[in-house]
């Protein structure tokens, strides 16, 4: 019981970082129609920031001392210079693709995702080396329920997560910038005729994804302090994760990429917690990222718009 | 259109007189089918008897590591390039084929001839001079081979499950199933077993050593047989069979699904049909590169080397040269594997310096240095082809 | 000074030219009209005074102020609205958020958007009845009623309208032209893309002829649909 409860917790604690970095797929799939391959690079550029934040002020090793503000202001900054990578993305490698075909721009996101990865992994940047997170937020236990702690950490994951992401929902369904948005997913051109400033609303888009993308990162660094290099083999596979979410809960819908975010981290953590003991040890927790394929797979041809996406027709 | 000006009302009867002029007597289209394989077994062997002797075992590693890449890029092109599908994870059907290959080669050889060892004869032979230590042909010859069709025939079953989704997705989704099939190969081959000494195998069943292929660690200890002879047979065999693909009936469906999907279909092509059929062929040769992968000097099989990266440096291969071009792609892998060789200097921004060529490339040259065209109908060649006279 | 001046416009789409010197001048309070067959020019025309593409020579004129280099929203700002061809509705959207869409660049409150829609429903009563329905399920008059109504949300002092009876019944076409008459009578000025040259002659106040990308007549819309060639190779009647 103890194992299922603390499994759950840290499900839903995964699910909604999974879920975050979603939102930013969804988004820029919504409005531009492309998978933005290079967003799972910016998650882990955030993540990076932060670090790199923390150490420049000196609040790693001996100045080290947990506290809130110091958390916010590193998470912002990370936001900050993320929201920036993510405009400077956009703007230079995919608004001169803007109605080229899928497949190049899918290309060109590849493209931007090995660059961000490589620059990173330059000794002049963030080198090869394995890094840790310094503690920024108190390791403090807020109540212990049937055996399992509530730590401090999850919970701000989590409240911090929900927040965010119903900032953007009212952002998307309430205001005037997300009436642009959802304008130019319809169509770019009768956009324009309605007075929208499209260049401007899919830099806004790029903007808050990639920001959503950065708290994730910094949320993520916080709780697994471990900083992994090479990036691609510790990171990519996580921006992965977050797009199968993405397109298990229906892309291009915001409310599925947080039904899918969770369902990806039930079935990741679960997959790691029991795959061995009910296997008899024949499965190891290794599989778990098999677990995640197959549900995409599964989801892609029992219903290819998602859990809770809505058909589109291919036009002619 | 040389005859265009005489199309105008002739009878039936003396165009099919004129079709049967035009035809080229039986033998001389033998021949003619025939001489692109004569011509390629001939170089095969060239190569496998004298390679080491003109560029000594360094060069020839890197000659054999470029035919290796001219069959990746080239089968990857069947499914980007001529279907105008996106697989992003061609390295896993390598893998597959790789792995399968090694599977039959290590224990095969066990089964068959007692030890794990090479037992191959001259054509197999790498080291040098050729053949003076060993047998001139030998059981190993024909093993070698046999698996690595056998790899080519794995990873087609695979190329046909994963073609099979696209039946309902396009575009971008397939292109996450197939990145999502590499890494799956990847993590079940990475959950092996360690593989098992000569000493250990005896008495077990076969199905028992099925997850003894290394895992993390590699398939360590598969014999050496990508010799030149053998790697450059498979060249001209992918390369052979892609053209003459590209200029089939089937080849025009491939082109027909890329340019438009609906067109297609209305016009009576069963897309899912060619694109699974692009996924399979194109499966079946990445597995026989795997094959030779597997079993090329210095070289250490491993799943983790076969992953998305790989499929990556494929792909960028095929976009460079040109997406449905075969001379493209033969370039491109040609120059993609000497490149890395003479900036081992500067190797950390190899990637940074292959990501910017993409992107700068898909700004500026989408359609890849060649396009759509092979090398000789660049109006270069075609001008000296046609003795001056523009068509 | 005309409202609308186009001036000796050149557009080209890749290496193909689409137009080929057209100038246009369009008064203040008119309504008037382009025809010709398909491929003449006249959506692009249109195409090119909106900003959806920018034109490779010439100029073009709004209240004096040259608009040809200028981004498509920021010409709406100025008091164009463009109902393209096909309607260009938002399948997905509500009739409601269609018109809220509509009204994007004039940035109201909630009761002065109720207020201005009310004023444009009254034109179309249809609409009304279905501002909560997606409107992708409305019929092909009702979705050009919308593109209408969207368009007038923008309180534009010129409306272009790219055949706005496309694909529609003859009786709706007529309700359709009856409209455009009532629009332009409170004060918007029309420039008007039509096929049905019958109908929009008729509704006109001036109208050009274009053929392969040239301006190949231009007259008064009476005289036009007296002209002998206008009748002969448009109107069928010889």
């Amino acid at each position: 019981m103890t194992t299922f409860l603390q499994t759950l917790m840290d499900a839903i604690s995964v699910g909604s970082l999974y879920a975050l970095i979603a939102l930013g797929y969804t988004m820029v799939y919504g409005v531009l129609r492309f998978i933005n391959f290079a967003h799972g690079d910016v998650f882990m550029l955030g993540a990076w920031f932060s670090f790199w934040v923390t150490t420049k002020f000196g609040w790693a090793g001996e100045g080290a001392h947990p506290s809130i503000p110091r958390a916010l202001t590193v998470m912002a900054i990370a936001m900050a210079l993320c929201g920036l990578l993510g405009y400077l993305i956009e703007r230079l490698a995919y608004r001169p693709l803007r109605f080229a075909p899928r497949l190049n721009v899918l290309i060109t996101a590849i493209g931007v995702s090995l660059l961000l990865q490589n620059t990173g992994q330059l000794k002049y940047v963030f080198g090869t080396e394995n890094q840790r997170m310094p503690t920024l937020l108190p390791a403090t236990t807020l109540a212990t329920v049937a055996g399992v702690n509530i730590t401090l950490i999850d919970v701000i994951i989590v409240a911090g997560s929900l927040v965010l992401m119903g900032v953007l929902d009212r952002l998307v369904y309430r205001s005037r910038m997300g009436m642009a948005m959802r304008a130019v997913a319809f169509d770019p051109h009768t956009a324009s005729l309605m007075g929208v400033n499209v260049n401007r609303t899919v830099s806004a888009t790029f903007v808050a994804g990639s920001m959503l993308a950065a708290a994730a990162g910094f949320l993520y660094a916080t709780k697994y302090p471990n900083l992994n290099q090479p990036a691609f083999s510790t990171w990519t596979l996580l921006g992965l994760k977050a797009f199968i979410a993405a397109v298990v809960g229906g892309i291009g819908n915001i409310r599925g990429a947080m039904v899918g975010g969770l369902l990806i981290g039930l079935i990741e953590q679960f997959g790691v917690a029991y795959s061995a003991p009910l296997s008899h040890g024949y499965i190891t927790g290794e599989f778990k990222e098999i677990y995640v394929f197959a549900l995409l797979i599964l989801v892609l041809l029992v219903k290819p718009s998602g859990i809770l996406g809505r058909l589109t027709v291919e036009k002619v | 259109m040389a005859d265009s000006p005489t199309t105008t009302a002739r009878p039936i009867a003396s165009i099919r007189a004129r079709t049967l002029q035009l035809t080229p007597p039986r033998w001389v289209a033998f021949c003619r089918g025939a001489a692109p394989i004569v011509i390629g077994v001939a170089l095969a062997v060239l190569l496998q008897f004298y390679a080491n002797r003109w560029f000594g075992g360094y060069r020839e590693k890197i000659l054999i590591d470029i035919g290796i890449n001219i069959i990746l890029a080239v089968s990857l092109n069947i499914v980007n390039g001529y279907t105008g599908q996106f697989s992003i994870g061609h390295a896993g059907f390598m893998a597959v084929g790789a792995y399968t290959a090694g599977f039959i080669m290590y224990y095969g050889s066990f089964w068959l001839f007692g030890d794990t060892q090479f037992h191959g004869g001259i054509l197999s032979a790498t080291t040098d001079p050729r053949g003076l230590h060993g047998p001139g042909f030998s059981g190993g010859d024909l093993l070698f081979p046999a698996a690595l069709i056998a790899g080519g025939l794995v990873a087609a079953l695979f190329g046909f499950i994963v073609g099979l989704p696209s039946l309902r997705l396009r575009g971008d989704y397939l292109a996450i199933v197939t990145l999502g099939f590499g890494e799956i190969v990847r993590v079940v081959i990475e959950t092996t077993g360690t593989v098992l000494a000569g000493d250990e195998i005896g008495g077990q069943p076969w199905y028992r050593l099925l997850n003894r292929v290394g895992g993390p660690m590699g398939f360590g200890g598969l014999p050496i047989y990508a010799s030149s002879f053998w790697v450059w047979v498979c060249v001209a065999a992918t390369v052979l069979a892609a053209y003459r693909i590209k200029a089939s009936t089937m080849g025009r469906a491939f082109l027909a699904v890329r340019e438009n999907e609906i067109a297609a279909a209305s016009l009576g092509v069963p897309i899912t049909r060619y694109k699974v059929r692009a996924f399979v062929i194109a499966a079946f040769f990445a597995g026989v590169a795997g094959g030779l992968f597997a079993h090329e000097i210095g070289n250490m099989l491993n799943a983790g080397e076969l992953g998305f990266l790989k499929s990556f440096d494929i792909i960028i291969m095929v976009v460079l040269g040109g997406m449905g071009s075969i001379s493209g792609a033969v370039v491109a892998a040609i120059v993609l594997t000497i490149l890395p060789e003479a900036l081992r200097s500067v190797s950390e921004f190899r990637m940074i310096a292959y990501a910017l060529l993409l992107i700068v490339m898909m700004i500026a040259r989408p359609q890849g240095l060649l396009g759509i065209h092979e090398m000789w109908d660049l109006p270069y060649f075609r001008r000296r082809r046609t003795g001056g006279k523009t068509a | 000074m005309a409202l609308l001046e186009i001036h000796n416009l050149d557009v080209h789409y890749g290496a193909i030219q689409a137009l080929r010197g057209v100038s246009v001048s369009v008064e203040q309070g008119k309504i008037v009209t382009m025809l010709g067959a398909n491929g003449a020019g006249k959506s692009t025309t249109l195409r090119a005074v909106s900003g959806l593409i920018r034109p490779t020579r010439g100029e073009v004129r709004f209240d004096g102020k040259p608009i040809h280099n200028l981004p498509p929203h920021r010409i709406v700002e100025m008091g164009i609205s463009h109902v393209p061809e096909g309607r260009g509705i938002f399948p997905g959207f509500t009739v409601e958020e269609n018109l809220q869409a509509g009204a994007y660049v004039r940035k109201m409150s909630h009761g002065e958007f109720e207020r201005e829609r009310g004023r444009v429903t009254k034109l179309f009563p249809v609409l009304k009845e279905r501002l909560a329905q997606p409107a992708g399920t409305l019929s092909g008059g009702e979705q050009q009623m919308l593109a209408i109504a969207r368009a007038l949300l923008s309180k534009p002092r010129l409306l272009l309208l790219d055949e706005p009876s496309l694909g529609l019944a003859p009786l709706i076409v007529q309700v359709i032209f009856r409209i455009i008459r009532e629009i332009n009578q409170t004060g918007t000025t029309i420039l008007l893309v039509e096929q049905n040259i019958h109908m929009a002659l008729n509704a006109a106040h001036e109208g050009y002829v274009l053929e392969a990308g040239s301006v190949v007549m231009k007259d008064e819309a009476t005289k036009l649909a007296a002209n002998d060639d206008v009748r002969k190779a448009y109107l069928g009647v010889g």
